[in-house]
């Protein structure tokens, strides 16, 4: 069942597709609020600002937005020196151009320089859709936690995308938030709780057999499957680990502590994301059977959203399937 | 910044061909580096610390301190010398470049060292940081200066040239690059492995301001640093020609020094030459 405590929207899946948002809409919503409320925040773009949403932002707050062209490496530099002079700089771009095409000047000048620069991937993952593997980033989570200093924020909804935003602001020092392009689920609501480097139990039973740990837009699907699982008398519990580095230990080892198995489901390569990050938490620790639901060692490519997320392997009937071989590596 | 008097020009002078001394005593403890660019740049190095930027080294998060960016970090030891001739540090400590736990990195690394400004080596990115810090202060309506200093071979990067465009458009005019043009870099002259040629007409095309010295005239850098800052509608770039190696004849010119240390017989030369220059100097001026 829906944990109490997460105060969820409990008809997230009713609600038609005007009721699903974006992400990256919530962090549009996040840097409006911080014009008013945090005069350090300067937002900057490479000719994206409509599709990262920041045009509202540039329209009320011109003199504190910068149009830096097509020109991703230069956007990250000139963040840095801000961030190192009193500002708190927002770079949006797409995950695949900023981290990926100025991984070096963000490793460089805003991590190792410990700049206070906020970092906004957008069009993560497979959902991109029709854009194609060019436009959808499916490592950044990975290019990002092995950066020293550089915290990696991933927001499951549109709501909670803004409250990483407005966290984001309130953090010193470099930090990776990463949005999706598509509308989804809206699961979260303002009562539920989020702190950054705090994973949240979002589905809860009696006596769980799986806990399926996710970030992103997987988060709604995980508890698409985990309603699915109860109806077929599999109970797993669920989190929410939205904040992938620093790394909630406490909380995954708990889970594990209750279920003995875990699933980890993100829209990224299996290989360093989440999903890496939960492996190597759990060689250290103790090992337990882990499962990865996300993109095995492959591109995307052009296609409907949805289509794209099941033909990858990224569905709820995928993340059941991971959940029922979990309960079958159980010693 | 004060009128340069004769007095204070010899003074100039005179540190800078001390700052090579110490500089070739720096580098033939650290093992390894570059010596070349510093070499070169010594006179501006001296002429930035000890009579252009407004600041404090007792004091080095000054808020109203100018700001120096070092875009070409590989030429850090003679920023490290004119910063422990400033103050910044003991002098005795510059014998830790390069070593473990030192504050005095191989390239420099902002958090490591009060008064650097920003961390730096990978090549193009130097003048947009500036940028931002140039920015931070328009926006703050803080006075102070900032000057980059770059080379010439990294405006082979295409970041670098992102940034000349951006102080284009936005008029960052409380900003001065200082671009080291010694025709060098590790694989050989500039204009063989990647003509640049001409940046002047670059620069101009991107709507700065362009002004060309003898980087070892310290007179003329000092009259250009103050002639840029009396313009308020462009960024301003200035081109210093200077000799890699100057100073150390068996350096001058020869790109193979760009990123090697003397040995010690080598130093030994050096440091020979340099001290009968520093008394040419002095006579010079008496």
């Amino acid at each position: 069942m829906f944990e109490p405590f997460a105060k969820l929207n409990q008809n997230m899946f009713k609600v038609d597709a005007e009721g699903r948002r974006a992400t990256r809409d919530g962090y549009g919503e996040g840097l409006l609020a911080l014009g008013e409320t945090n005069k350090s925040v300067v937002v900057l773009t490479a000719d994206l600002s409509e599709s990262t949403r920041t045009e509202a932002f540039a329209k009320k707050y011109p003199e504190r937005f910068f149009e830096c062209g097509v020109a991703e490496q230069n956007m990250a530099t000139i963040a840095a020196g801000l961030g190192i002079s009193g500002k708190t700089p927002f770079i949006s771009s797409y995950a695949t151009f900023s981290p990926g095409r100025n991984l070096e000047q963000i490793r460089t000048t805003i991590a190792y320089n410990d700049a206070n620069v906020k970092i906004a991937g957008h069009h993560a993952g497979v959902s991109v859709g029709p854009d194609g593997a060019t436009h959808q980033a499916t490592e950044d989570i990975a290019w990002m936690r092995t950066m020293p200093n550089m915290k990696v924020i991933v927001p499951c909804d549109a709501v909670e995308a803004k409250k990483a935003t407005l966290a984001a602001a309130k953090i010193k020092g470099p930090v990776y938030l990463r949005f999706a392009r598509e509308k989804s689920p809206v699961m979260t609501t303002g009562k539920t709780p989020f702190t950054p480097g705090k994973a949240e139990l979002f589905w809860d039973s009696k006596k769980p057999e799986v806990g399926i740990v996710a970030c992103g837009l997987l988060v709604a699907t995980a508890l698409r499957a985990a309603q699915e699982l109860k109806a077929d008398g599999i109970e797993v519990a669920v989190i929410n680990v939205h904040t992938v580095k620093p790394l909630d230990g406490p909380a995954l080892r708990a889970l594990a502590n209750r279920t003995g198995a875990l699933v980890v489901a993100e829209e990224h390569q299996v290989a360093g994301g989440l999903g890496g990050a939960v492996a190597e938490f759990f060689a250290k620790e103790g090992p337990v059977p882990i499962e990865f639901v996300g993109l095995h060692d492959t591109f995307g490519q052009s296609g409907p959203s949805e289509e794209l997320l099941e033909f990858y392997g990224m569905g709820v009937g995928d993340i059941k399937s991971a959940v029922k071989r979990a309960k079958r590596r159980k010693s | 910044m004060e009128p340069l008097h004769e007095e204070k020009l010899k003074y100039l002078e005179e540190l800078a061909n001390r700052m090579r001394e110490t500089l070739i005593q720096t580098l033939v403890e650290a093992g390894s580096g570059h010596s070349a660019g510093p070499l070169g740049m010594a006179d501006i190095f001296a002429a930035l610390y000890f009579h252009v930027l407004n600041h404090n080294p007792k004091k080095p998060d000054w808020a109203l301190r100018d700001r120096l960016i070092l875009s070409n970090g590989h030429i850090a030891p003679i920023r490290y010398v004119a910063m422990a001739y400033a103050g910044y540090f003991p002098i005795e400590e510059l014998k830790t470049l390069r070593k473990l736990h030192s504050r005095l990195q191989g390239h420099p690394h902002r958090t490591s060292l009060p008064g650097l400004e920003t961390t730096s080596g990978p090549l193009g990115s130097g003048l947009s940081q500036a940028i931002g810090v140039a920015l931070a202060a328009k926006l703050d309506q803080n006075k102070y200066r900032t000057y980059c200093i770059t080379s010439d071979g990294e405006h082979q990067e295409g970041n670098h040239w992102e940034a000349v465009m951006f102080a284009g458009k936005y008029r960052i005019s409380n900003l001065t690059a200082i671009v080291d043009r010694n025709n060098i870099q590790i694989d050989g002259a500039t204009e063989e492995v990647m003509p640049l040629e001409s940046l002047r007409a670059k620069y101009e095309a991107f709507r700065w301001n362009v002004l060309e010295i003898d980087g070892h005239n310290i007179e003329r850098f000092v009259d250009v640093v103050h002639e840029a800052r009396a313009i308020y509608e462009k960024p301003t770039v200035i081109f210093a020609h200077t000799i890699p190696g100057k100073g150390v004849s068996f350096m001058e010119g020869d790109y193979a020094w760009h990123g090697k240390a003397p040995k010690k017989d080598e130093a030994k030369a050096a440091l020979s030459e340099l001290r009968t220059l520093g008394k040419r100097i002095r006579s010079e001026h008496e």
